[in-house]
């Protein structure tokens, strides 16, 4: 699907793009459709969707059934190219210390983690904009909720996503006309809402970039460029060629009729029909480059295939790398000029990185025991959650801040796990009996997963390892970690609510105390911070544009400059800033301030 | 409003043949030029469509006999379903007792291992092997091993064995399309429309009116 352009060929750019995920594609396409000359430059292989996506493929067609492995986490079919938690050649490593070991997950591909992502899309709310002037812990936005609004519309309708609107707390609606229908539960969601009710815990509809019927684009697209014929002409027609959701696949393996949201379905295909965006990929970015004056001139990159190094030139450069890498070139882009790395006057490069609180539990329901069969694979992914439901006895709780849960069970498609339950429910069983067993069983079981706040701490950083390159010869990161007790007793919680809600069904489950059922940091693949957003260039990196303090032509894109790093994953708000971003970035290029 | 230029219906044929071979390219959009090497590795970068096995099968033709003998025993045909040899299943423990991953090669070793103490086993009580006795002594041996919380302890390693070999030949069996239909997984096909949701008998089971 890219326009791959011959790296001999290069034009004069105005704009290099480093990444091409989230925060880059969103960039990538609005700078692209308002004229701007983009060059985008990926460290991953070009990926064609429409081309690669094995969405019907079963089972038995792949290695050990598709199971996951050390090399494919979440299975053969996943839509990860080129990685995962280990991208070959390209190590990291823990800061000697460390109390946790980080793990980082990173893929090689164009579109980078928009591929496999979860697709989950909550607003955060107008107190996650302000938490430290309500829990006196973290730290404050330098905009609120009202100034972000206009652009979270934006990017829903320009994304598509499903949902409903509550009017619960702290869990903002979008405006009517900007959700798409939210999917009718499953049996299993619906059975967790009956007994959760009675515990006083909500179920609604999630939120999920998925399109639950087909996009009406002219109009969809005269809403978001009203004085751009040129971007509605595009964006519209493209947008009508993504088609909807059939309830089938898992859309952890990509979407080849293009009805969620992949940064290579939605943002670079009409960011290429403007003609004004150049993709190079295979090309990783070693460092910023600068002239004499601090102002930032391209990019120093190694090209993977013929293993050489090159050099882009542009006006503005935008780092969109994702949160850590997005650190670690600016760690490595020192100069004499920049001797502690690149807009790191403020010290803040690498630090104050978070991850979501993870901890999860799976149970037996067995009112769900040999169901008639019917289709349960609805959208690729969970259709309601449970938004963050105790504000109001916050105080009492022993950790500051909440998590929202996902959930699930029932008959999803069978893998090699789907059966484990036998062990446990009918062991020593075999012969014509086990399959009686197996058709009992199977799809009788509900999981939870509690994804939660955690605040920045000093003892949560990356920084460049003095010892160690990769293969392209460049500095790898390390890691240092710690969690507070705000997270270990989040997690206990998390535990204790699992257990409550599980045993209200009928099932048998034990709450693990926190610190063990806490899933690793990073492992949520939520990493935010480590360039932060902030009011001045003494305390933070950036400003609420993404905009260096230290570099005024240098932009980071992604979620490191995040302050905060709510329940609410985080990706809705990287695309919804990245608009915000844009629109700033224009009116400084067309007054001539950069 | 605006018709897409692709109807919904034909999507979802194109769909299947586009997962197999073509592509849907949006009108306007070029091919793909090839200046990018896709850079084939079978673990980290696997051509999804036709994935290889980049790993040896290990065992050899007697301990597959065996193995087709248990498997059925495990997961024998009934009107519904295929027996477990009858869909491979031998040859799929094949492929996963030789993965490179640290369960399997654990799993290696129990399996070929438990394949040879069931054969010296049999043949201690019966002067054969497990696949030449009558279906009545094999099913015999394993009432003795198939219940790891009840075998005897001189049997243990013989109910280690069964045990795992149930839940891969389960696992293996049940993640084939030809079991699902009896299982009840009726998935995997696109559904025009909204999603219809939780079929009213179901509701009325389950109590889940009016959520
Ligand atoms: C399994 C999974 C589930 C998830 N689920 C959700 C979810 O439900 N909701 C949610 O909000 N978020 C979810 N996320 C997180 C989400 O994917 C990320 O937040 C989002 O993709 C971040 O966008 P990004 O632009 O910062 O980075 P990425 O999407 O990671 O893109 C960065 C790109 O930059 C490239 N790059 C890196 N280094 C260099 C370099 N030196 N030179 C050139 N290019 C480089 C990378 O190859 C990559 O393509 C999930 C992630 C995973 C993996
Ligand atoms: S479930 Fe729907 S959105 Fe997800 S991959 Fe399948 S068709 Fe696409």
């Amino acid at each position: 699907m890219a326009i791959l352009t011959d790296r001999k060929s290069l034009r004069e750019y105005d704009v290099i793009i480093v990444g091409s995920g989230a925060g880059g594609g969103m960039m990538g396409m609005l700078l692209a459709l308002n004229g701007v000359k983009v060059l985008m430059i990926e460290a991953g292989r070009n990926y064609d969707p429409q081309k690669e996506t094995p969405m019907f493929n079963t089972p038995d067609k792949a290695p050990l059934r598709g199971k996951g492995t050390q090399d494919r986490f979440f299975g053969h079919y996943d839509a990860t190219v080129g990685g995962g938690w280990q991208v070959p050649g390209e190590p990291y490593g823990d800061k000697p210390g460390t109390e946790e070991e980080f793990w980082w997950w990173r893929p090689r591909m164009l579109g980078g983690r928009t591929n496999h992502w979860g697709r989950i899309s909550l607003r955060f709310g107008e107190y996650d904009f302000k938490p430290k002037s309500r829990d006196g812990l973290g730290f404050d936005w330098p905009i609120s909720y009202t100034d972000l609004a206009p652009y979270y519309d934006k990017a829903e309708l320009m994304v598509g996503i499903y949902g409903s609107t509550e009017g619960l707390e702290n869990t903002p609606d979008s405006p009517p006309g900007i959700l798409q229908p939210a999917p009718k539960p499953r049996a299993a969601e619906l059975l967790i809402k009956k007994y959760s009710k009675g515990l006083n815990i909500p179920v609604v509809p999630i939120h999920r970039a998925v399109l639950s019927e087909p996009m009406d684009g002219p109009a969809r697209a005269a809403k978001l460029f009203p004085n751009n014929p040129s971007a509605q002409r595009i964006v519209g027609n493209d947008m009508s060629m993504r088609a909807a959701c059939f309830w089938a696949t898992t859309c952890g393996r990509g979407c080849s009729i293009r009805a969620n949201f992949q940064s290579t379905t939605v943002l670079i295909p009409p960011a290429l029909q403007t003609g004004n965006l150049d993709i190079i990929t295979d090309a990783m970015v070693r460092e910023v480059m600068m002239d004499a004056n601090g102002k930032a001139t391209g990019v120093h990159y190694v090209d993977k295939i013929t293993r050489t190094d090159a050099i882009a030139k542009a006006r503005i450069v935008i780092l969109s790398a994702s949160t850590c890498e997005t650190a670690r070139i600016l760690l490595n882009s020192k100069s004499a000029l920049f001797p502690n790395g690149l807009a790191n006057g403020s010290g803040q490069v690498g630090k104050n990185l978070t991850d979501s609180v993870g901890s999860s539990m799976g149970g037996h329901v067995p009112e769900l025991e040999s169901l008639p069969p019917y289709n349960e694979d609805g959208a690729g992914g969970g259709h309601v959650y449970t938004p963050w439901w105790n504000y109001k006895t916050q105080e009492k709780l022993g950790f500051a801040r909440g998590y929202h849960i996902e959930m699930g069970g029932g008959r999803y498609m069978p893998g090699m796990g789907s059966l484990a339950i036998l062990d446990q429910k009918a062991p020593g069983v075999y012969g014509k009996k086990l399959k009686e067993e197996a058709k009992r069983y199977y799809g009788a079981v509900v999981g939870f997963a509690g994804r939660g706040e955690m605040i920045p701490n000093e003892n949560c950083y990356c920084e460049i390892d003095p010892n160690r390159v990769d293969q392209w010869g460049i500095p790898t990161l390390r890691f240092h970690w710690k969690w507070s007790d705000h997270e270990i007793n989040q997690a206990t919680h998390m535990q204790n609510t699992f257990a409550e809600i599980i045993n209200s069904m009928g099932g048998k489950a034990t709450p693990k105390p926190g610190k063990e059922a806490l899933n690793k940091p990073g492992e949520i693949i939520h990493e935010a911070g480590t360039a932060m957003m902030g009011s001045d260039a003494k305390s933070s990196v950036v400003n609420s544009f993404g905009q260096t303090w230290d570099v005024k032509n240098l932009f980071l894109m992604d979620a490191s400059i995040l302050p905060s790093n709510p329940d609410k994953n985080l990706t809705l708000t990287v695309l919804a800033l990245a608009w915000r971003s844009a629109d700033y970035l224009l009116d400084e290029m067309k007054q001539g301030n950069i | 409003m605006h018709e897409p230029q692709i109807s919904r219906r034909s999507i979802f044929k194109l769909v299947a043949a586009a997962s197999a071979a073509g592509s849907l390219l949006p009108a306007g959009a070029e091919p793909p030029k090839p200046l990018s090497k896709h850079v084939n590795n079978p673990f980290s970068d696997p051509d999804y469509n036709n994935p290889t096995i980049p790993w040896d099968k290990p065992m050899v033709a007697s301990e597959l006999a065996t193995l087709t003998v248990l498997v059925d025993l495990i997961l024998p045909a009934d009107e519904e379903s295929p027996a477990a040899s009858a869909i491979d299943l031998p040859d799929f423990l094949n492929e996963w007792v030789g993965a490179p991953y640290a369960e399997n090669r654990e799993d290696h070793d129990t399996i070929r291992g438990g394949v040879s103490w069931i054969n010296t086993h049999a043949y201690k009580l019966h002067g054969r092997e497990f696949k030449d006795l009558a279906e009545a002594q094999q099913t015999a041996i394993l009432d003795t091993i198939c219940d790891p919380a009840k075998a005897a302890p001189e049997l243990a390693y013989g109910a280690r064995f069964f045990q795992k070999l149930r839940m891969l030949t389960l696992g293996g069996y049940y993640s084939h399309p030809a079991t699902w239909k009896a299982l009840g997984y009726v998935g995997n096909v696109p559904i025009a429309g909204p999603y219809p949701g939780v079929p009213e008998e179901i509701i009325k089971m389950l109590g889940l009116e009016g959520l």
